[in-house]
């Protein structure tokens, strides 16, 4: 079986974020990481192609500066391969032009199996890998909780309201992971070492075939007006507990009439 | 070209449109002259009063849809419906699972953008301007679509108050999807649901509850969740949870609250042992009151706590829990 996992690559969330004032683009300096979101997507990809015997996991990301710091972490982890689209024409990508070019981009390893995350820890509009889906012909199962494969079809577990549905579709599919669903592995010393050499496949729009007017901020249509803090409460009393912190805790809700 | 037309993602469960799609429908009101909803489901048709109640003049009703997840039939009704010659302005989608995969898979048949995780909409003149959260929602942008129309954009649950209008049934038209429609997605369409699985909880809707009482990865095990149970039972409140231990398995998911999680604006929210991300406080910075117990003082659930107590929850929820019990 041939899985695609999408694997983003993102700035370390752990230090400050910021868009670029003038532009309006997300600042995208230093290094980038594999999107912890994706990780899950990762294991369950190597999972499902090892239980299938004889299959392999291919990434395929789209990132700038030809970056695959991320791209090695997953490869680390036990993927064959990746795909990367990597062009300065890409600046500015929505969902949508993202969708795409990743579109092209899987086409290209004939999946049976594509595999994403519900939403990314930087972007998450987690509508990327059904807009994917669409340009792809392909059914799309999302949110999904728990991910078997029997012969062609796969079954997946999906979050709903309520509690889950249990969820059948013939392959090939984008099936879109929770985070949770299984537990990412680390990548092994020899696995990093594996991970040098193994193939990473570097694309231009070009060689997707799309001209730049069409992907990056003028596919994207849309314009960032301000950027401005969300709006923040006050901070209020702090108590240390001695104790007796239970008794201030009764006499707030007693002062708010909750109890 | 000033806005018009509105369309609402009428998603319904069995108690009817979910909550989002009348806090919907009521900003729809103010935003053009027409408002329209879009409903599938066997039940469809009934929701005609309440959708008109809160503004809808009529609703599209693509019809049942068996065993079919509603992303690609819903969506591919409504591009049927435009092609037909229908011209919504805006189509405003409630940011559920399937709302989130109706506009997906809308926006690349049409090849129009998205707005996701939207909180605010203005119209100003022929523009409609929207405001989302980014970076967990620590910061808001504002947005205008300069793309073709119609702009979707999918809004976070209690962006808005419902208000009900008081209106007429809606008129109910038909959009369903015909069968060179069918034929057409027959393969995108090949998700099939086999069974529905209720996770049960007893007590208030953790949405709707006027008290929240919510565990983070601090109570130290799934075990000591009982207590969050027990606290909120006191309190006729609901019992919430962060996503750390949504993700380790110690309760269900649909009692995750949070930027993937519920939207919860209740009278009080009690945060035990949460450190307070930006993902969790998106979810719940709404509410009233907040009150977080946490044994570290630096903790980002501090910053927006109305009482802050810095203790351990083993010892802080035990006794609140027995005084509770006194007063009753
Ligand atoms: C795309 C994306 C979406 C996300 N969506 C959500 C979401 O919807 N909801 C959500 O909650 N999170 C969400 N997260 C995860 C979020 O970033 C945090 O990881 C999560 O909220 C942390 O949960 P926590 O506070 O329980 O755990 P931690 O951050 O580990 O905090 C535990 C806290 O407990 C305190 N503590 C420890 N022991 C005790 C004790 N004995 N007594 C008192 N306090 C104690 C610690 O001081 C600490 O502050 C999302 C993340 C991403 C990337
Ligand atoms: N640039 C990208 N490269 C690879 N995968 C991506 C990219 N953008 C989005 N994805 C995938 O789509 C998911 C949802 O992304 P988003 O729509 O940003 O929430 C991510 O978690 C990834 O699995």
């Amino acid at each position: 079986m041939n899985v695609v996992v999408c694997a983003k690559q993102i700035p370390d969330p752990s230090s400050p974020q910021s868009l670029d004032p003038e532009t309006g683009f997300l600042v995208r300096e230093g290094k980038l990481i594999l999107d912890d979101s994706d990780a899950y997507g990762v294991e369950m990809g190597l999972r499902l192609a090892e239980e299938s015997g004889g299959g392999e996991v291919t990434l395929v990301s789209m990132a700038p500066g030809g970056e695959v710091s991320g791209l090695r972490t997953a490869l680390a982890m036990g993927a064959a391969k990746a795909i990367l689209v990597s062009d300065d024409a890409l600046k500015g990508s929505d969902a949508l032009s993202t969708a795409k070019v990743l579109a092209k981009a899987v086409e290209r390893a004939n999946p049976d199996l594509v595999i994403a995350a519900t939403e990314s820890t930087d972007g998450y509009t987690g509508t990327m890998p059904v807009q994917m889906a669409e340009l792809l012909g392909m059914p799309s199962v999302t949110f999904a909780k728990k991910v078997t494969v029997e012969g062609d079809k796969v079954r997946v577990e999906r979050q709903t309201e309520a509690g889950y549905d249990e969820v059948e579709c013939t392959l090939p599919v984008v099936v879109t992971v929770t985070a949770g669903v299984v537990e990412p592995r680390y990548p092994s010393f020899k696995g990093i070492m594996a991970a040098k050499s193994k193939p990473v496949d570097q694309l231009s729009i070009a060689d997707l075939g799309f001209e730049p007017s069409e992907v990056g901020a003028a596919g994207a249509r849309q314009q960032v007006t301000s950027v401005v803090d969300a709006e923040s409460r006050q901070a209020g009393e702090v108590v240390v507990d001695e104790g007796d912190a239970h008794e201030r805790v009764l006499a707030f809700l007693e002062q708010i009439k909750v109890i | 070209m000033s806005i018009e037309r509105v369309w609402v993602l009428a998603e319904a469960g069995e108690a009817g449109p979910v909550s989002s799609v009348l806090e919907l429908l009521t900003k729809a009101r103010s935003m053009a002259p027409v408002v329209e909803a879009i409903a599938w489901g066997p039940a469809s048709s009934s929701h005609a009063s309440v959708l008109g109640s809160y503004g809808a003049g009529a609703v599209y009703d693509v019809g049942d849809l068996g065993d079919a997840l509603p992303g690609v039939p819903v969506s591919a009704a409504i591009a049927g419906l435009i092609e037909a010659g229908e011209r919504p302005d805006v189509i405003l989608v409630p940011a559920t699972y399937d709302g989130r995969d109706v506009a997906g898979r809308l926006s690349a048949r049409l090849d129009r953008p998205v707005v996701t995780n939207v909180v605010d909409l203005e119209v100003e003149g022929d523009e409609v301007r929207s405001k989302h959260g980014i970076f967990g929602g620590a910061q808001v942008a504002t947005a205008c679509l300069t793309a073709e129309r119609p702009w979707i954009f999918v809004v976070r649950a209690k962006s808005f108050s419902a208000e009900d209008a008081g209106g007429p049934p809606a008129e109910v038209r038909q959009a369903s999807l015909g069968e060179s429609v069918a034929a057409s997605i027959a393969r995108t369409n090949a998700a099939k649901v086999l069974a529905r699985h209720a996770e049960e909880r007893s007590g208030p809707k953790l949405d709707e509850a006027t008290v929240v009482v919510s565990g983070g990865r601090g109570l130290g095990s799934g075990e000591s969740y009982a207590m969050i149970e027990e606290l909120a039972k006191l309190l006729d409140g609901a019992p919430g949870a962060s996503r750390a231990i949504v993700d380790a398995g110690w309760v269900p998911y649909a009692y995750q609250v949070g930027q993937t999680g519920k939207t919860v604006k209740p009278t009080v929210y009690i945060a035990c042992g949460i450190s307070g991300a930006t993902q969790h406080l998106v979810g719940m910075k709404g509410s009233k009151n907040i009150v977080a117990i946490n044994k570290d003082q630096d903790a980002p659930i501090f910053s927006v706590a109305d009482l802050g107590i810095v203790g351990d929850v083993h010892k802080v929820l035990p006794k609140l829990i027995e005084a509770l019990k006194a007063r009753s």
